[in-house]
């Protein structure tokens, strides 16, 4: 009987028939099946895994990923104006440049010693987001946003051992499905209303629900819907009143110039580093920040790592490691603190680089234009008629509503002719905000150039004003 | 002829740049990037935007971030990453039950494509129809490997994804009545957040010790077994490296008592293409992309759990859920009885995106071979080991084991003082990385090493030679371990201050107000 040749493949070394055969001479036996003995022939999968056909050479794989991804239209190429939890921000190049380093990319869990440049490096993570939120205890990231504001809720939870925690109604409506999620059966979630008109958390309804079960409030500012929540202290009074904790989600990008929650009464801070330097990849570069005080009661509810300094055996010598692990449930199991795992350590890397690149000027800056640039547009789209921006009457940052309830066009017409135009609108909220009936979620970041902003705003015009002034176009077909 | 420089520990020298912490480096006016203005015409028109702001919401203080030009942020971090041993550089076998196999490079440039790292999750389908194919058959791939029926990136690690299985469990029994069913049972040697992230949904966790071969009686699981029983979350081959044999009699059980199963299979990298979740009889399972489907583990995430179900658990799934109509790719939110959201979007894309290249460079049978290899790399690791002064391997003597082991160096302690610890930190020396295990040391001095398919033969035998070395050391001059390391970046670290609530800082504004107590 022919022997078919054997498939050698790059990624492993010992499937050469020789060294197989030489390492199996010094185990004993004849065929690895052997090594499998205690997988009982009833628990086997008998039958050809139904994959595709493998595609072993490199280049061949790389041509048919290629070919699949060929068929997404990117943000490179395309202006878009999707924000909501996920924004497109210019990335440094040394942020790549970092997080792309095998030793960053390939390593894991070490300890302090081989890999005391991860425990360093997290460090500085940590102390770069304590000084942007004015706050002394940051964790290494979780996972995104939506486990960050979960996390904080639950700790929230046990700090007061209380079980109801009221959240704004304008966060975002994913993450407050995330919240609820992780929230049940041990806290019950009550949602607070917000005004109407400019979008701020109605207090007399915070104060009507805040009560001896009330472990805390949730809110997030900027809000989801863009508007700034200025009733900062005005919330944390009242829920410190009720010996309650204030929980603020925020978006660490605004702090170049906006007031960090710290400063008007927030006592556990929760957000998203995806915008400090990580590209989006289509939501894969989300990752949570959770901070805190310094004070033990705090500190000991984190179930995350959090990476410390310390003195070593030689003098002046910086030393890193694991502050309080006890708390986590790599030490204690079920008794630990929620749980701890892989999360999102290599985007908190990239967001060390990105401050460290920004600094306190860059940051006010970068701020600074988008505001500018997020307010040009707003002005510009409500000089359309039946358009107005921001949809509430509030100061925005970089995100706000645009009310295209007067044009008679829906948003996802309005998006549809956009995208013909290689312009990605805005997010349509007509399902998760049914009230504000046909708007959208723009966001508009330092990416965007004048042209830019130019283009779409002329874009919706046209496709706005074409209901009033029905045009022709070459073949004929009335258009609208 | 040239030198054999098998069974030979290398001179190593870790790199040791003395670096500073980064705010060390602040130097007042120095600027690592500018950001881009707007226009001129924008500023006349608009002002200065920051005064739009309302005056109590606008920063008094900038954050005192450090002020460092370009090229010292860049050299900062390139040393900081110096410090730092990858997969890619060290032998990196010693992480036991992680599964630390090759990250191949061409995956990296293809996540770098603008068309999978500039899209935005909420783009119209028709714009992302590639992301969503990727998805979509990745989903199929697992489907096969696993013989369940739908699969899931949106847990953000395996953990999340066990939390995910328990939010599903959880609802499971809220819709049908049943909410007395309050207890999830694990093993020991399952992983710890199989018991901790179903605790977080309120669960009591009942767990089940092993016997002298390392499994759990299912004795032991019918004396747990009740009305109150939810489920089974159990890892298995375990983290011993052992396969529960029986384990159809534990599902058979759970079900019977009314209970959902939940197979952990974060590192199934011994078993692709051998047994699965289906023959097992589980209703859920989850793969690591990060581990078995080598994305690469980034210093601890972004990972993925991939959590797969059969078909009648579909409809807890989070939301949303990629499909295929035969000519194109949609998004569907419309799930009944869905658990909701465990994180934003649809989960870590480049995860995803690695896994499928990878699946499609091996194949089924690429897939089998990596398992069979990663069985035999760690049979003849485990063999190396045994002839170890010293070391033992407990449990299941003289059995095979699957893709990793548990080992102990109890006897090194007992004969010489030296502690895993101290193997570990003398191993970096040597340029190698060696880990303890999970909590609680049900072995002693426990260190678990996990050879996956990737290290060459030459490449265990000089990771053996590393251990030999230090156990050799262990016997002749045991301070030399002790008070190792020596070659590294550090020295032995004071514990002291990371428990200490007076002393310890997380952030380097803490260390400035706290290190005066140290």
């Amino acid at each position: 009987m022919e022997k078919k040749n054997k498939t050698i493949h790059p990624y492993i070394p010992n499937s050469v028939p020789e060294i197989q055969a030489k390492m199996m001479e010094y185990l004993g036996i004849k065929d690895i099946e052997e090594l499998y003995a205690d997988i009982p022939q009833h628990l086997r999968f008998k039958g050809e895994m139904n994959l595709a056909d493998a595609i072993p050479s490199e280049y061949e794989l790389k041509r048919h990923v290629e070919g699949i991804l060929s068929k997404n239209l990117s943000c490179n190429n395309h202006i878009s104006f999707l924000g909501g939890g996920c924004w497109q921000h210019y990335v440094p190049a040394i942020c790549d440049e970092i997080n792309q380093r095998s030793e960053f990319l390939t390593a894991y869990a070490g300890e302090p010693y081989e890999d005391h440049g991860r425990f360093q490096v997290l460090f500085e993570y940590e102390s770069l987001m304590a000084e942007l939120l004015d706050m002394d205890v940051v964790n290494v990231p979780t996972y995104d946003w939506c486990q960050a504001a979960g996390t904080a809720i639950r700790m929230a939870g046990r700090i007061t051992g209380r079980r109801e925690i009221l959240v704004s109604d304008t966060v975002s409506p994913e993450r407050l499905a995330a919240i609820r999620n992780y929230c049940q059966p041990v806290m019950n979630v009550i949602l607070v209303k917000h005004d109407p008109k400019n979008g701020v958390m109605d207090l007399e309804d915070l104060e009507s629900k805040s009560s001896a079960e009330t472990a805390g409030v949730y809110f997030e500012n900027p809000s989801f819907l863009g508007f700034i929540e200025h009733q900062g202290d005005e919330i944390s009074r009242i829920v410190h009143t009720h010996d309650a904790i204030c929980v603020l989600g925020v978006d660490p990008v605004s702090l170049g110039v906006i007031r960090p929650p710290s400063q008007y009464g927030a006592d556990i801070v929760c957000g998203d580093i995806q915008g400090l330097g990580v590209h989006m990849f289509f939501g894969g570069g989300l990752g949570g920040f959770i901070a805190s005080r310094d004070e033990e009661k705090y500190v000991m509810e984190y179930p995350s790592r959090l990476f410390g300094i310390t003195k070593t055996a030689v003098d002046g010598e910086y030393g890193f490691g694991d502050v309080a692990y006890e708390r986590t449930s790599f030490a204690e199991r079920e008794e630990g603190k929620e749980f701890v795992g892989t999360h999102a350590a290599l985007w908190g890397i990239t967001a060390a680089v990105y401050l460290s690149l920004l600094g306190p000027n860059g940051m006010k800056e970068l701020n600074t234009t988008i505001l500018q640039k997020s307010r040009y547009l707003m002005k510009n789209l409500s000089e359309i008629e039946g358009v107005r921006a921001p949809y509430f009457n509030s100061a925005h940052f970089k995100e706000f509503v645009v009310d295209f309830n007067g044009t008679g066009k829906t948003v996802q017409d309005i998006n549809a002719s956009l995208l013909s135009k290689k312009i990605f609108g805005g997010k349509s909220l007509r399902s998760e905000f049914p009230e504000l009936g046909e708007s959208a979620l723009f966001c508009v970041t330092e990416i965007h150039t004048k042209k830019d902003l130019d283009t779409v705003t002329q874009a919706i015009r046209e496709i706005v004003e074409a209901v009033n002034t029905p045009n022709f176009r070459e073949d004929g077909e009335a258009n609208g | 002829m040239a030198e054999d420089k098998t069974n030979r520990v290398r001179k190593f020298h870790q790199a040791k740049w003395d670096e500073p912490v980064i705010f060390e480096l602040d130097t007042k006016g120095e600027r690592g990037i500018k950001v881009p203005e707007a226009e001129k015409e924008i500023q006349e028109q608009i002002g200065d935007g920051v005064s739009a702001l309302p005056e109590n919401m606008r920063r008094k203080d900038p954050p005192a971030l450090p002020e460092i030009s370009q090229m010292r942020v860049l050299k900062h971090f390139l040393r900081l990453s110096q410090h730092c041993l990858g997969a890619d550089l060290n032998i990196d076998i010693g992480q036991g039950t992680c599964t630390m196999k090759y990250s191949p490079k061409i995956n990296e440039h293809l996540v770098r494509m603008p068309e999978a790292s500039e899209l935005h999750p909420w783009q119209d389908e028709s714009t992302v129809q590639g992301a969503l194919e990727i998805i979509y058959k990745t989903d199929c791939f697992l489907r096969e490997i696993s013989g369940l029926d739908q699969f899931t990136f949106q847990p953000g690690g395996g953990s999340a994804a066990i939390l995910c299985m328990a939010s599903i469990v959880h609802k499971y029994f809220e819709l049908k009545g049943e909410p007395g069913r309050d207890e999830i049972i694990t093993t020991i040697f399952s992983h710890p957040s199989d018991a901790a992230a179903a605790a977080v949904k309120g669960y009591k966790i009942i767990t089940l010790y092993q016997n002298e071969d390392g499994l759990p009686e299912l004795e032991a699981l019918k004396k747990a077994l009740s009305e109150r029983t939810a489920g089974l979350f159990i890892t298995n081959p375990e983290d011993t490296g052992i396969f529960n044999p029986k384990i159809d009699e534990f599902t058979k059980l759970i079900h019977e008592a009314g209970g959902l199963c939940g197979y952990d299979q974060a590192n199934a990298n011994g078993i692709l293409g051998i047994t699965r979740a289906r023959e097992a009889d589980f209703d859920m399972c989850f793969f690591n992309l990060h581990k078995t489907f080598s994305s690469p583990h980034g210093c601890g995430g972004p990972g993925l759990g991939a959590l797969g179900v059969k078909k009648e658990l579909r409809d807890y799934l989070p939301v949303p859920l990629v499909e295929y109509s035969g000519k194109s790719y949609s998004v569907n939110f419309d799930l009944p009885n869905t658990i909701g959201k465990m994180r934003g979007f649809f989960g870590v894309f480049p995860a995803v995106l690695r896994a499928y290249a990878w699946i499609m460079s091996l194949g089924a049978e690429g897939l089998k071979e990596a398992a069979r290899v990663a069985v035999l790399n760690n049979n003849y690791v485990l063999k190396k080991i045994g002839e170890l002064r010293g070391a033992s391997a407990p449990f299941a003597e003289g059995r095979h084991r699957i893709e990793q082991v548990r080992y102990s160096w109890q006897k090194l302690k007992e004969e010489t003082g030296v502690t895993t610890e101290d193997v570990i930190c003398r191993m970096a020396d040597f340029g190698f990385h060696l880990w303890t295990s999970h909590h609680p040391f049900v072995v002693p001095e426990p260190f678990t090493i996990e050879p996956t398919e990737s290290y060459s033969k030459e490449e265990l035998d000089e990771y053996i030679a590393g251990l030999e070395k230090v156990v050799e050391e262990a016997y002749e001059d045991p301070e030399k371990v002790k008070n190792a390391p020596h070659n590294s970046v550090v020295h032995k670290i004071d514990q002291s201050t990371l428990d200490d609530p007076e002393k310890w800082a997380i952030t380097w504004r803490a260390y400035l107000k706290k290190s005066k107590n140290w």
